[in-house]
């Protein structure tokens, strides 16, 4: 039951909002694909589109190969005809039935045999290690288990695709993790084609096999988590991936392979590039020594953040303030001086203007 | 696979499209809905109000005799000129227009007075027996609005009509001055008593909700208490507040049955008797200006009234979700000042029955001798020296009959508000955003400012005859019902929308996901969801609608009687006695159904009223 999804130039406005502009992907069968962005950015109404649940106001959208929406041709499924689960952020469980009847709805709806409902329930309910709830109402559980009760009654009725909208944001940190391995199982258990939209980068880069990036309404990037990490294809997306951030700095390339960035000078691979742009390297790319080292620049430790694996220090000189990550508990002191030294081939160049990449690391 | 370029179709294809997408709009259920409601509302409030006008601009087959010229049918500015200059329009306009105005303004400033105090005790301080607070103070809404009024001629009442004298009378030796017994004085203090519930339970609810720390933090910047509550606690329960001004407000000024039995025997006429005095001449077209008037006057004060708050919400109620709120300690004073409040909510409840009760059992009103005592009212058999002939109410076929009206009207009401309650609050809240569900929104607040005796009038111009498809309904049962719908309007979009807020979207989608259609949807999610709010909604309705006069009083007919206008008959008749027998009657069946309704799925009448 893999499923390919082809979305072709979908539009959403509300009044003069452009929600989801112009977006076209396709996600291949099987692929767990995050919707990635701050909030607003539109991921979540282009899911909603998906689902039925919003009507464009352009474009087309295919599941497999049957054109389940088209403006141009006025055609729009029900949600109900779509064969997709969704998962809601506040689960969505209907407060008046108890886990069997939310997981039967459906079922009965369309008519499937009794006893192959039973089987249904008690196996979907296995899945996700909720066995024995049947009985139970919705506020009776804590949030995780109404979670996993949402996820059980989506997989219940066995759609070809999966939709699920921020399906952890409501649990508590702790919670959160084991979900994420939970469901990354399913997935790969199910093989269902998953959209999943979240706000959390960390959970996206975690749990994709893509990642679409989505800013106001527009596609930035879509790749592995992989690449978007390593290779964003413009500012924002550089910036909104990693944790801690990358390091973005104001530069002029300064004749060939040098770019001036005020304070002090760095070797890269310009390929030709001129003007200002944006050099973007990631904290953990930089070396950090207490001892001066040929090539590496003074700063000093404005702050050291400690947190077990590893640790950030924040470099200042003068106005400059640069990141860095070091494995482990860190000796460097508060105010020390410190060398920093960039590797020029992890260094990527983006254009002032446009915020495009133009030079990539290695 | 498809490839990633869209192909456009001719236009004839595109057509079709267009159509499709159309079609797709209109049968979505939030559309669909709102479209029926948008119909409904205009049958029953957009064209009755242009009727209205319309009466009043064209000559009328009453004008002929007086007017040689006049050709039915015709425009005129005759009625206008005539009601609203020289000394008719002194008589018939702007003298009853300001004593309207008066008690408006001053009922509502007693009610604010005395339910915001009473809010504030409730919620803000460690004051005991809440609870039973809570509840008597519902009370008096639950009775009819007249019966204050009823009680206070049973008092004070002095030789000036009927020539009987009061109970006062009878205790002080003494006849009490014009001023106490008739007139805006006690239509005030009858219509405050009665009114005060809306601001206990709209203030109380806004207290309840504001965040303790917001004065709390006040208190830590070393404000004083009068100024926290002047600065901090103040403005925010504004809108609570204005809800209530503007609820009353309009309600005091289309009031018809305290100014008719504590105005009309001191000729202290308001536009609400003005207009039925008009109705009762056969002057249709007068009593509509004074109608339109009356509507004008009420839009232009609520509207001020928003714009010097400068709030837009006034009338949205503050959801009741509780913080813990800062409490004052009243020290020793709290137990004389809770005995004071219950001792004043019982003497308001007790007091004016127990006077009507014992008018009752009075043979001839005014002797206060033991002997005088009797059952006659209720039980006695028909006797012509007694009521004009008539039986005791509960051996009277009419009393049975019009109580039978009564309570028919009142379930057939409450079912349909609730109904299109729920239909309502589904359209406007689901289509949040789009200009169709403002404008359904907007159009069933439009009742809320049309006081109740100019509604009545609005439905006898639109169905006194044929007019389309719509049959003459002037004198049917059919009637009451839609205009006791068609006023509830705003209260069941209202509570309608409070409880669809409370049914997060996502259940619905869910369910829309899930393959169900919109039939499987309303059924099996959103009526289980919101039964309580249907339950609360009918329990409200049906209340109010049978203890409503002025709505009513211009459209009943002797074969559609009911319990609320017989008290008023009887009234001018001068059975008072009977009068009183009835009203508690007509309370005994509300208290009945309040206990009964009450028991459903957590039913209640602060839920009805959207809180």
């Amino acid at each position: 039951m893999e499923t390919t999804i082809t979305i072709k130039n979908l539009t959403k406005r509300f009044g003069n909002v452009v929600a989801v502009n112009n977006v076209s992907l396709t996600i291949e069968p099987g692929t767990f694909l995050t919707l990635l962005g701050p909030s607003g950015c539109g991921k979540t109404t282009l899911l909603r589109c998906v689902a039925g649940l919003e009507d464009p106001d352009g474009g087309e959208i295919y599941i497999g190969d049957k054109l389940i929406f088209s403006h141009h041709k006025g055609i729009s499924l029900p949600a109900g005809k779509r064969d997709l689960g969704l998962v809601f952020q506040n689960y969505a469980l209907w407060p008046h039935m108890t886990v069997f009847k939310n997981m039967t709805f459906a079922l009965e709806i369309q008519k499937i045999p009794k006893v192959e409902i039973k089987k249904r329930v008690k196996e979907s309910l296995a899945e996700v290690q909720m066995d024995g709830y049947e009985g139970r109402y919705p506020r009776e559980m804590s949030g995780g288990q109404q979670q996993r009760i949402a996820l059980a009654r989506m997989l219940a009725y066995r759609p070809k695709v999966f939709l699920m909208d921020e399906p952890l944001s409501n649990l508590d940190a702790r919670l959160r993790m084991d979900m994420r391995a939970e469901l990354k199982h399913l997935h790969h258990v199910a093989g269902a084609t998953t959209i999943y939209v979240t706000h959390d980068q960390v959970e996206a880069l975690t749990m994709s096999s893509n990642i679409a990036v989505m800013k106001e309404g527009v596609l930035q990037q879509l790749d592995t988590p992989d690449r978007i990490y390593h290779y964003p294809a413009n500012l924002f997306v550089a910036d909104f991936i990693g944790n801690p951030k990358v390091n973005l700095l104001d530069g002029v390339v300064d004749g060939n392979n040098s770019v001036d960035l005020g304070k002090f000078k760095t070797a890269v691979g310009t390929h030709g590039v001129t003007g200002r742009v944006v050099v973007a390297i990631r904290p953990e790319d930089i070396t950090i020594s207490t001892e001066p080292v040929p090539g590496a620049v003074e700063f000093s430790a404005y702050s050291v953040l400690p947190s077990g694996a590893d640790s950030t220090i924040i470099a200042r000189l003068g106005d400059t303030a640069i990141t860095v990550r070091e494995m482990g508990i860190s000796k460097i002191k508060m105010d020390d001086k410190i060398w920093l030294k960039f590797n020029p081939d992890m260094l990527s160049l983006y254009d002032k203007e446009s915020g495009n990449l133009v030079v990539s690391r290695k | 696979m498809a490839n990633l370029a869209i192909s456009y179709p001719p236009i004839s294809l595109r057509l079709l499209a267009a159509f499709r997408r159309f079609i797709r709009w209109l049968t979505n259920p939030k559309v669909f809905l709102a479209l029926i409601m948008l119909l409904l509302m205009f049958y029953m409030v957009i064209v009755p109000l242009y009727r209205m006008v319309e009466t009043t601009v064209t000559w009328q087959r009453s004008d002929i005799a007086r007017n040689p010229g006049a050709v039915v049918g015709k425009l005129t500015t005759f009625h206008y000129v005539r009601m609203l200059t020289g000394v008719l329009g002194r008589i018939y306009t702007y003298t009853p227009l300001r004593h309207s105005m008066t008690i408006a303004i001053g009922s509502t400033l007693l009610a604010l007075f005395i339910g915001g105090s009473l809010a504030w005790f409730v919620v803000r301080t460690n004051i005991p027996g809440r609870k039973l607070i809570n509840q008597l103070a519902v009370i008096p809404y639950i009775m009819p609005s007249w019966t204050l009024a009823q009680a206070w001629i049973v008092f004070f009442k002095n030789r000036l009509s009927g020539g009987t004298s009061g109970v006062f009378e009878f205790l002080v030796g003494q006849s009490p001055p014009n001023w106490l017994s008739y007139g805006p004085v006690p239509i005030i203090i009858c219509s405050a008593l009665h009114y005060y519930t809306f601001f206990f339970l709209f203030v109380s609810a806004a207290l309840m909700s504001i965040d303790s720390n917001l004065e709390e933090a006040g208190d830590l910047m070393g404000a004083s208490r009068w100024r926290i509550l002047r600065k901090i606690t103040f403005p925010l329960v504004m809108p609570a507040i204005l809800s209530g001004v503007i609820m009353t407000f309009s309600k005091v000024m289309g009031t018809f049955g305290g100014p008719n039995i504590l105005g009309t025997p001191v000729r202290y006429y308001v536009v609400a008797t003005m207009i039925r005095g008009s109705m009762g001449v056969g002057d249709k077209a007068d009593a509509f200006v004074l109608a339109i008037l009356l509507i004008l006057f009420a839009i232009t004060t609520i509207s001020l009234n928003q714009r010097v708050v400068g709030t837009r919400k006034s009338y949205e109620t503050i959801g009741g979700r509780g913080f813990v709120a800062h409490v004052s300690k009243l020290g020793k004073m709290k137990h004389v000042i809770v005995t004071a409040v219950i001792v004043f909510q019982i003497f308001v409840i007790v007091v004016p029955l127990g006077l009507l009760l014992y008018s009752t059992v009075m043979l001839r009103d005014g002797n206060y001798s033991l002997s005088n005592l009797t059952l006659q009212h209720w039980i006695g058999a028909r006797n012509t020296i007694y009521n004009h002939g008539e039986p005791g109410v509960l051996r009277n076929p009419k009393i049975y009959a019009t109580a039978w009206n009564s309570i028919r009207l009142s379930l057939w009401t409450a079912f349909f508000t609730a109904l299109l309650g729920i239909v309502l609050g589904y359209a406007i809240v689901k289509g949040r955003g789009t200009r169709l569900s403002k404008l359904v929104e907007q159009l069933a607040f439009i009742p809320y400012v049309i006081p109740g005796i100019a509604f009545g009038a609005v439905y006898i111009a639109m169905f006194a005859k044929k007019m389309g498809p719509i049959p003459a309904l002037y004198g049917t049962f059919a009637l009451l019902v839609i205009v006791s719908v068609a006023k509830h309007l705003p209260y069941s979009s209202r509570s309608g929308v409070s409880a669809m807020m409370q049914v997060g979207r996502e259940l619905e989608e869910a369910a829309q996901v899930a393959g169900a259609n919109v039939w499987q949807r309303f059924i099996r999610i959103i009526f289980p969801l919101t039964s309580s709010g249907f339950v609360s909604g009918f329990l409200l309705t049906f209340i109010t609608t049978m203890r409503e006069l002025s709505l009513i009083i211009l459209l009943v007919t002797p074969a559609t009687q009911l319990l609320a206008s017989q008290t008023m008959f009887y009234t001018e008749n001068g059975d008072d006695q009977m009068a009183n027998a009835v009203i508690l009657i007509l309370i005994a069946i509300v208290v009945l159904g309040n206990f009964i309704i009450g028991r459903f799925r957590g039913g209640s009448l602060k839920k009805g009223l959207g809180m």
